[in-house]
């Protein structure tokens, strides 16, 4: 391991102030599971960790049926899955932390380190993108703003943080009555994989029509990204098979993959169209669900 | 130089007080300050689980921990497992050969207990999808999955 050092922030003022003494190579430290590979690794230089899970405001779950679910940076995977309301309210989030890596990576995984870490194929952040999540962001000097999940991450390994800014929470919005939404991905096997190609769709349905859609890939681009094309394809008509087709077919217009030991480019432009379509189903079915 | 800390927590039932050095691992001080050997390094970066232990009750890999941040926690490697004798897992993997080189059996032990503990009746699937982070190389899987449902049995009090 680099030579580093160690600091436990109580609350997000010291962590704020302990990032700033630290400078460029201080790290927030949640979950571990990739930044503390990525420095023993030393594909990160890092010369001080700024553990933040003792400050509560990042290992929060909390519901409020008018302001949404508040989930901490730092909540690991098994507290989300495992919570009654997210089971009931946000299954999409459920199956997304359900398959971060395998069970002892769930154990401190969580949202905000997929955020930070800014893989491609992060498996949680096309959920939080269709699901509308904010990030609540903390700075040096108590600044505060917030940031759209869709807009978080701008590269493989880059997103919208400065320097000393570190996540605090992020903010998915109730859902609304005749909305559904859902999650799934692709791996050859059937566990603990990096996605090949993952997916979520959120759809509200009102009077027979989708009156709004928000689909997000992943794993196929730079980023994920949030469709508009496909959900416009959707918006304003009757769920059918035909607009679930146009959808995928943009699905896979926008999608800008690679070629990598995991799919080639034209497996993975397949599989956005498919994840697209699967999804869009099973959001359909829960929305017609009557949730909430 | 990292600085030596001093780190007091509880490592399988017992409070204890070690140094180590800030840059350590969890991995490193519990096999090279602790001498808790049971765990072990495997891939070392989060993949193979043969250095799984439980952390405040919750299965993780301990080379994706620092050792400064089991300050007051409680840990358990598989030296813990079970104070007196072997647990109904050892007992049943030894009966069963349940291990060939046995690099990922301690790990397997830990992560397995960490599930009967939940779940004392699991499917087969369930199984397979709790232990899907521990990596035998030796591909000794369905022997792995079988014990670990016979253990479970065993536990219930179910005839074997």
């Amino acid at each position: 391991m680099q030579n580093l050092k160690y600091a436990r922030a109580r609350d997000i003022d010291e962590a704020a102030r302990l990032l700033a003494e630290g400078g460029p190579t201080a790290r927030v430290l949640a979950g571990g599971t990739d930044v503390i590979v990525q420095a023993r690794e030393r594909k990160r230089q890092v010369g001080l960790f700024v553990d933040i899970k003792k400050i509560a405001a990042v290992q929060e779950l909390r519901y409020d049926a008018a302001a949404g679910l508040t989930v901490g940076a730092a909540t690991p995977c098994y507290r989300i899955y495992e919570d009654d309301v997210v089971q009931r309210l946000y299954p999409a989030l459920v199956e997304a932390t359900s398959v971060v890596g395998g069970t002892a990576i769930q154990g401190r995984a969580s949202l905000g380190g997929n955020l930070c870490n800014s893989s491609p194929a992060a498996d949680t952040v096309p959920a939080m993108i269709a699901l509308d999540a904010d990030v609540s962001i903390a700075g040096p000097g108590g600044g505060r703003r917030t940031v759209a999940a869709a807009d978080f991450c701008t590269g493989p390994g880059q997103n919208v943080l400065a320097q000393g800014e570190f996540v605090v929470s992020i903010l998915f919005p109730p859902p609304a009555a005749g909305s559904g939404a859902a999650w799934e991905r692709f791996i050859p096997r059937n566990e603990m994989d990096i996605a090949v190609a993952n997916a979520a769709s959120y759809l509200l349905i009102e009077g027979g029509s989708v009156s709004a859609a928000r689909i997000a890939i992943g794993a196929v681009a730079p980023t994920a990204l949030l469709l508009d094309d496909a959900a416009a394809a959707l918006v304003g008509k009757p769920l059918s098979d035909e607009t679930i087709a146009a959808a995928a077919v943009a699905a896979k217009t926008a999608a800008r993959p690679i070629d990598d030991m995991r799919g080639s480019i034209k497996q993975r432009r397949h599989l956005a169209g498919v994840l697209v379509e699967r999804t869009l189903c099973l959001a359909a079915e829960r929305a017609e669900g009557g949730r909430p | 130089m990292s600085d030596r800390i001093v780190i007091t927590a509880t490592i399988n039932g017992e409070a204890t007080e070690f140094l180590a050095d800030e840059r350590d691992s969890l991995l490193e001080a519990l096999r090279e300050r602790l001498g808790l050997t049971g765990v072990k390094e495997g891939c070392n970066n989060g993949n193979c689980g043969a250095c799984a232990i439980t952390l405040d009750g919750r299965l993780v890999n301990s080379c994706c921990v620092m050792a400064a941040e089991v300050e007051g926690a409680a840990v358990m490697t598989v030296e813990g497992i079970a104070p007196d004798g072997l647990h109904p897992l050892q007992q049943v993997f030894l009966e069963d050969a349940a291990l060939q080189c046995g690099i990922c059996t301690p790990g397997f032990l830990v992560a397995a207990k960490a599930l009967l503990d939940r779940n004392a009746s699991p499917t087969e699937h369930e199984v397979r999808f709790w232990l899907a982070g521990n990596l035998c190389r030796c591909t000794g899987y369905d022997k792995i999955v079988t014990a670990v449902l016979r253990a479970a049995a065993t536990m219930r009090g179910a005839p074997a």
